[in-house]
């Protein structure tokens, strides 16, 4: 059974339809790329499957169980963590405390659910701090410095400083080192080189490939596309909404329609405002917006 | 009850869209400036208060009639609106969210409390200069003033309507509203729009300020706080942003509330508004009338408190700090001093509770004196009523005010950034409402007197050096509790939540819980606090808790810096002890929280010692 399924998944903003009943499957330690010219759907796809948007209509599937519509915060500790494409760290808390956010749904704190008497009891913990949370809290600080210390040592001299401190590129490596910290089943990766220079996205890509040797399962968002053809095991292209690719890499590469979903929107590039509502963590860093959109 | 016969109904239906009227002015100014600025303005009911005092002046100081009046109203309110928006609010557009509202907060008390001081707090009479004879039209009776109201509205109402539509201004305007940057990008100068929308707005506001003074024949400084809110809700009801919204949501509004007070008695008055406010905010957001769309997407940037690195406190300066207040007793025994520094300690707990939940949590509340009312009603009712002891009053006073607050408080966690402030407000003030109308238990406007004194142990405590010492040791322990909770998984949740729900959610946190917690642990020191002045003072009412008190608050939280538990002990200390030290501060003290807001938004939005 695959682990992650979507089947005819949809969804309209006004007379918009954004995502068009795109079926897709990720097997468990496989690495899929979405790739697709921008306003193609993309990220919206990314929040219909981890619930910040509700679809209008099909199915998403993990495990065979349907998760259609359940909120983020059941789909995070079901094992689905995200980063997003204009970055998201939360930028007065510590890279340290970031990471340990994405460790949240992991803190026995998590498991005290029913409503009111879980509520109590955790504040009643919180005040307490048993031996055991002591344990937990210094045990999660260690696991977070370990994912820190992925990244080399851009991150972890900078542990106890503010994310908005932080250059462009460490945020959007606290953003994945954060989503790593849920120990996710299933990352989902929105753009992760966006912005960066050859270098930094060089860096990303060996850095994805040591997370596919270790067997995570990843659903990936990327518009440099000799990075997709390196690590993708499959491509699914979208244009308008649609699926109208997938397959093997090198197969879709050369596939006509894809290179006609690029051309047509190339020539737009030049006039077309950014599909996305908002690029302004991108201006803000004074990072270049551009989304190469081409095919070379 | 009074009989309500086909002809009452007739005069108070008339009355209701008089009131309404008035309202819809006040809400289509609201509407304008959320429209274009993205900002509900608290300063908007201060600028209708104005406007009313100017007609005053002329009519009843300088014997004027209404023609030049309304000339000279619309130019001081106009240029008042553009000066406000020009060097108040124009540098904030860049600032985190949650400055530009704070400075509107700001400016309306300075414009409050200056009023106060040229005219006094008294209310002054102002006779309308109308004849006061009624026509009967088909068995309704109508006064000169009614059709007057009625003839201005409707024509500014279509003046503006053609405004809109037909002109290139007015065209800019509803541009820059729909999408500011495209706007922009299409040459409309967005700052020259926003001013003029600010211009208009205060207009109508200040014509409608005037129009109300002689309606009610009288003008006094807090009038400006119930157009404000009366504004808010009428502008929920039709949908927040929309100008047709806001003429049917305020007749509405007049009329619900003429009709309310003509059943249930005028007490019932403000308690129709606020529920509206927050029944519209919990069911429909958008309004009645508004699209179907989800409540306005807030920018993806900008997050809700500025960056800043917070001064660390070392713990050795705390801990002198402590023992000097401590030995504050044995220094001076100028009874005065402690009063006010116990005064201080009371103030900091209030302080405490709101920089954790609008400074950790990001969860803007201006309703927070409710916990303290709450708090202080609990106590004094277990203690008279039911004989409680002291110590258990107190803490079962806290409880209740953290679990009834917050129970309260829920409808607001389904909102964010500007709409909770809102709908705090507003909760806030139904809680007030509650006290005061609910008599049997709370004993209405009279209050409740004869507290039992604070004691411990059996031992009264009556003396102003055990009170400080012992409203001390109740800051500690409320620091000491709140220092515990922040450094555990819960501040951290907190603070991720403030920054951006989004991500948080993303990441497992449900929000609705944290935010509830918060409440919870806020209120409980609120309602600490609020138990020991009921028993401090042996004399409470709804008024020793006001609305004013939840600001005043959050101006301490704003100068000491959002979060910062050193900070809102800091806060408290210079915003209660200042004015009281330097004397002639003190008949001016809401001018000077007014403009410490307004300095601090401006250049230091992370306040002296930085949010955490
Ligand atoms: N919140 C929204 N409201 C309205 N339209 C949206 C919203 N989010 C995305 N869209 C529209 O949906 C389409 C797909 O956008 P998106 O998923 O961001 O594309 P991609 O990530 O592939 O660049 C675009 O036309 C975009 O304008
Ligand atoms: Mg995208």
């Amino acid at each position: 059974m695959a682990l992650l399924e979507v089947r005819g998944l949809r969804r309209e903003f006004g007379g918009v339809v954004a995502v068009d009943g795109v079926d897709l499957t990720v097997e468990a330690g496989e690495t899929v790329s979405v790739i697709g010219p921008n306003g193609a759907g993309k990220t919206t796809l990314f929040n219909l499957i981890t619930g910040l948007d509700k679809p209008d209509g099909g199915q998403v599937l993990l495990d065979g169980r349907p998760i259609t519509g359940l909120p983020p915060e059941e789909l995070a500790a079901l094992g689905i963590a995200r980063t997003f494409q204009h970055g998201r760290v939360f930028g007065n808390l510590s890279v340290l405390d970031n990471v340990l956010i994405g460790a949240h749904t992991r803190q026995a704190a998590h498991r005290l659910r029913a409503p009111v008497l879980g509520m109590m009891a955790e504040l009643a913990l919180a005040l307490i701090q048993p031996p055991a949370w002591r344990e937990e809290r210094r045990r999660l600080r260690e696991e977070a410095r370990e994912v820190l210390a992925l990244f080399g040592d851009r991150l972890l001299p900078r542990a106890d400083q503010p994310a908005y401190s932080l250059s462009y590129a460490n945020r959007r490596r606290t953003e994945i080192a954060r989503a790593l910290a849920l120990r996710p089943r299933l990352l989902l990766l929105d753009e992760p080189t966006a912005g960066m220079n050859p270098t930094e996205t060089a860096e990303v890509l060996e850095f994805i490939r040591a997370l596919k040797g270790r067997g995570l399962t990843i659903l990936l968002i990327e518009h440099k596309l000799s990075l997709v053809m390196q690590l993708s095991d499959r491509v699914i292209v979208m244009d308008d909404g649609r699926k109208i690719a997938e397959g093997a890499p090198q197969s879709v590469r050369d596939d006509p329609k894809v290179i006609e979903a690029y051309l047509g929107h190339k020539r737009q590039v030049g006039d077309a405002r950014d599909a996305q509502p908002a690029g302004e963590d991108d201006r803000r860093a004074g990072r270049p917006q551009a989304r190469p959109a081409s095919v070379s | 009850m009074p009989e309500f016969t086909l002809r009452a109904f007739a005069d108070q239906l008339v009355n209701g869209l008089v009131i309404g009227n008035i309202y819809a002015l006040i809400a289509i100014g609201l509407a304008l400036i959320f429209g274009v600025a993205n900002l509900i303005n608290f300063a908007h009911g201060s600028v209708y208060m104005i406007g009313a005092y100017v007609g005053w002046v002329c009519v009843t100081g300088l014997g004027w009639s209404l023609g030049p009046t309304f000339i000279v109203v619309a130019v001081v309110c106009g240029v008042l609106g553009v000066l406000i928006e020009r060097f108040g609010l124009r540098r904030l557009q860049s600032e985190a969210r949650i400055a530009p509202l704070l400075a509107t907060i700001g400016i309306s008390f300075a414009l409050d409390q200056l009023v106060q001081l040229i005219f006094s707090p008294n209310p002054q009479s102002f006779p309308s200069p109308l004849p006061a004879t009624r026509v009967m039209l088909g068995g309704v009776s109508i006064g000169a003033l009614d059709a007057l109201i009625a003839a201005i509205t409707i024509t500014i109402a279509a003046a503006l309507f053609a405004f809109l539509r037909f002109t290139r201004l007015g065209w800019a305007l509803r541009a820059t509203a729909q999408d500011r940057e495209a706007a922009q990008q299409m040459g409309v100068d967005v700052n020259a729009i926003n001013a003029l929308a600010f211009a208009v707005a205060s207009v109508l506001g200040g014509i409608g300020g005037v129009m109300i003074g002689m309606y009610f024949t009288s003008v006094y400084p807090t009038m400006s706080y119930g157009a404000m809110v009366k504004g808010f809700a009428a502008n929920l009801l039709g949908g927040l942003g929309s100008v047709p919204g806001a003429v049917i949501g305020g007749l509405l509004l007049g009329l619900i509330e003429t009709f309310g007070v003509a059943l249930f008695g005028s007490t019932y008055r403000n308690l129709f508004t606020f529920v509206i406010l927050i029944g519209v905010l919990v069911l429909r957001p958008t309004g009645l009338f508004g699209a179907q769309r989800a409540m306005p997407p807030e920018p993806l940037t900008g997050t809700f408190v500025a960056n800043s690195k917070p001064v660390r406190i070392p713990w050795f300066v705390a801990i002198g700090g402590l023992v000097a207040a401590a030995l504050l007793p044995f220094i001076s025994s100028n009874p005065y001093l402690l009063q006010i520094f116990t005064n201080a300690w009371l103030f900091a707990m209030l302080a405490l509770s709101i920089t954790l939940v609008t400074g950790t949590a990001g969860q803007m509340s201006l309703g927070q004196a409710g916990f303290l009312a709450i708090g202080g009603y609990a106590s004094a009712l277990l203690a008279m009523r039911l004989g409680w002891p002291l110590e258990l009053s107190l803490l079962a006073g806290a409880a209740i005010a953290a679990a009834l607050g917050t129970l309260l408080m829920w409808p607001v966690f389904r909102l964010r950034n500007q709409y909770v402030a809102l709908a705090t407000l507003g909760i806030g003030e139904v809680i007030n409402q509650i006290i005061l109308n609910w008599e049997g238990l709370t004993n209405g406007v009279l209050g409740l007197s004869n507290i039992p004194p604070l004691s411990l142990f059996g031992l009264p405590i009556v003396e102003t050096a055990p009170i400080y010492w012992f409203a001390l040791a109740m800051l500690v322990v409320a620091a000491l509790f709140q220092w515990r909770l922040t450094q555990s998984h819960l501040g951290r949740t907190w603070r991720a939540m403030r920054e951006d729900e989004v991500a948080a959610r993303a990441f497992g946190v449900s929000l609705h819980r944290y935010k509830a917690l918060a409440f919870i642990a806020g209120g409980l020191i609120a309602g600490l606090s609020g138990a020991f002045t009921a028993h401090m003072y042996s004399y409470i009412n709804n008024e020793t808790f006001a609305a004013t008190t939840s600001i005043l608050g959050l101006t301490m939280v704003i100068l000491g810096g959002m979060g910062n538990m050193s900070g809102a002990v800091v806060g408290a200390i210079a915003l209660t002890a200042l004015p009281e030290l330097f004397r002639p501060l003190a008949d001016a003290r809401y001018l000077l929280y007014g403009v410490v807001l307004l300095l601090l938004v401006r250049f230091r939005p992370q306040g002296l010692l930085g949010t955490v």
